[in-house]
């Protein structure tokens, strides 16, 4: 059910400007690839190619090929909301909908794309929240409005609301960057979990994190501002942040520049 | 690196001399007695004027006592609050005086009777009859062209927010913006050239509706708008990445989330038409018995009611009476509406409750 990602020479744009340049890598599946690297370096945008969200915001559009399992996602007949029920992802903020309550929040992504008994909805509910490792907190509450929980949790919430559709690949925009450490770790120890079931992509400024949750790094850069990003490299996490092949990478992880 | 050191003005102590607490009142007070003093003194006629001397000196006499005793700082800003007031209290006495002699004055023939009773039998000179027609005139208009315009100002609206791009959306929004200035009377007019003299329809309340509902249009798309804005785009993005289509993003997500604004506007909108005489007066001609149907044959409404028996009675004192009380009842109905309003809004508004 988890997929192999492969990217070939993806380059992204907001409208004329060239946000990310020439990217190919291969993500592997049931396993945790992380990005690093400095602010507006594209990581972001790159992330949101994935599941064809890039493409939402005005003027964005995309030049190469993602390859999921063999399946061009950028190829003519690909429908997009059938891309992104594969492809799940999680934000840098959490959002909650608002007039939703823990539960609908949860089953939203079932019961928006079509009709399901409540039983199944029962069923799914209960297990994506524990699959977020948030069930114990709110089972009592579930008819509570969503945005009442604490930013920790409403994260969690939001990881419950994304894996509740069963995607086969998760995308995070900094999922902990808005949280405090606890919560960092409660989300972080989720992550080793999700990776035996999902292909996990995490974007972070938190290079321990990297460090800590991923198998894999991405470390993107930019000549300068106004410049797009580019992939510099990509290895087994324990290398980059031991011996990594580029002296850019060194420097970055070393705390010497960005 | 050398510092330039520039000389800081900074306040031997942190506690200074404050007028006490009472001031403002006392400084009010004062000035609306010195004004009437004034005003007797010099024999001047009008209390718009009296009125005037005293809010000048309240503004005047804020500034120099702030000055003397705080320092400019503090005058300027207690200025500042004296003129907001000042503003307030100019902006609520029309309004204050307007509802009192609507209610004093209305309130005379306002019973059961009044608003159960059409004007079938009775001349405009004559005391007795009512508004149960000219209600029911205004509660079918208003409905229609609020069944007119809220689809289509709310698929404008949506149109405009979510998927508007480009010179189409440009020239919608340029020609909302256009509409929103339309005088009622033109919208009267055009509907009275197009729907009556050149189709041949007679006059009747849905030709009023038509007319209502092109100056309602422009407000709702412009309020809606407002709202679908302040949805934030996270929302939507977090429903994409779900992997749900945006049509049922905007149906279970944007909407449900605005719909609380969204109802505000429709019924402030609702309460701008139900006022409107110009339109109705051209198109729905009036009628003094009772027409339940809005497709055929005039009509009475409100507005109009009010104008005929203020215009067509001969000025007659019962005519005036019913004018007023004909006034309170529609004064009352905008009131009612803006509650409902209010009440939806609150009921609706996304909760954060725990």
């Amino acid at each position: 059910m988890a997929k192999r990602i492969d990217v070939s020479g993806l380059t992204a744009y907001y409208s004329s400007h060239k946000a990310i340049e020439d990217i190919s890598m291969t993500v592997e599946p049931r396993s945790v690839t992380a990005f690093i690297g400095p602010s507006g370096c594209g990581k972001s945008t790159f992330l949101r190619t994935l599941n064809r969200m890039h493409e939402v915001t005005p003027g964005g559009r995309v030049e190469g090929k993602v390859l999921l399992d063999d399946e061009d996602l950028y190829g003519s007949h690909v429908d997009p909301v059938a891309v992104r029920r594969t492809v799940g992802m999680v934000f840098q903020r959490p959002n909650p909908f608002p007039t939703m309550s823990i539960f609908d929040n949860v089953a939203a992504g079932l019961r928006l794309n079509g009709s399901y008994k409540k039983s199944e909805l029962n069923d799914v509910v209960e297990k994506s929240l524990k699959g977020a490792n948030l069930w114990n907190e709110v089972k009592d509450r579930l008819n509570k409005p969503g945005s009442g929980l604490s930013g920790g949790q409403q994260q969690r919430l939001c990881i419950a609301r994304a894996i509740a559709v069963e995607p086969q690949v998760l995308l995070m925009d900094e999922p902990c960057s808005a949280l405090d450490p606890i919560s960092t770790l409660a989300i972080e120890d989720l992550i080793g979990e999700l990776k035996e079931r999902f292909t996990i992509v995490i974007v972070t400024h938190n290079m321990q994190q990297a460090a800590r949750v991923s198998d894999r790094t991405a470390f993107f850069n930019l000549a300068a501002v106004g410049q797009p990003g580019k992939l510099i490299e990509i290895d087994e996490t324990e290398r980059i942040f031991s011996n990594p092949s580029v002296q850019a990478t060194e420097d970055y992880i070393s705390g010497r520049f960005g | 690196m050398s510092h330039a050191t520039v000389p800081v003005k900074r306040p031997d102590s942190l506690s200074a001399a404050r007028l006490p607490r009472w001031s403002p009142w006392a400084i009010a007070i004062g000035s609306v007695a010195a004004g009437c003093a004034i005003g007797l003194g010099a024999g001047l006629d009008s209390r718009i004027q009296w009125g005037l001397i005293a809010a000048l000196l309240f503004v005047g006499v804020t500034y120099a006592l702030g000055a003397k005793v705080e320092g400019r700082r503090q005058a300027k800003d207690r200025v500042a609050t004296s003129l907001v007031w000042v503003a307030f209290i100019l902006a609520v006495i029309p309004l204050a005086s307007l509802v009192y002699e609507t209610v004093a004055r209305g309130i005379k023939v306002l019973d059961v009777y009044f608003l159960t009773h059409s004007m079938g039998f009775v001349t405009s000179y004559e005391p007795g009859g009512g508004i149960y027609h000219a209600i029911l005139g205004t509660l079918e208009q208003v409905g229609l062209a609020t069944l007119i315009s809220v689809p289509i100002g709310l698929l404008t609206a949506i149109y405009l927010v979510e998927y508007g791009r480009g010179k189409l959306a440009k020239a919608v929004t340029f020609f909302v913006d256009v509409m929103t200035g339309i005088p009622s009377i033109v919208a009267g007019l055009f509907i009275l050239s197009f729907w009556i003299l050149i189709l041949g329809f007679g006059y009747s309340g849905f030709a009023g509706s038509m007319a209502l509902s092109i100056l309602m249009i422009p407000v709702v798309v412009r309020s809606t708008e407002e709202m679908l804005k302040l949805v934030p785009n996270e929302l939507r993005e977090a429903s994409l990445a779900l992997g749900v289509p945006k049509w049922r993003t905007i149906l279970k997500v944007v909407l449900p989330t605005s719909i609380g604004g969204i109802t505000t506007g429709v019924m402030l909108a609702v309460a701008r038409i139900a006022g409107e005489t110009a339109p109705v007066l051209l198109l729905v001609f009036g009628n003094p018995l009772i027409n339940g149907n809005p497709f055929s044959g005039p009509q009475a409404s409100l507005p109009l009611y009010i104008y005929d028996q203020y215009a067509k009675s001969g000025g007659s004192q019962a005519a005036y009476d019913r004018a007023w009380a004909a006034a309170l009842v529609l004064i009352a109905f905008i009131m009612i509406l803006n509650l409902v309003a209010r009440g939806i809004a609150r009921w609706k508004a996304p909760k954060s409750g725990r």
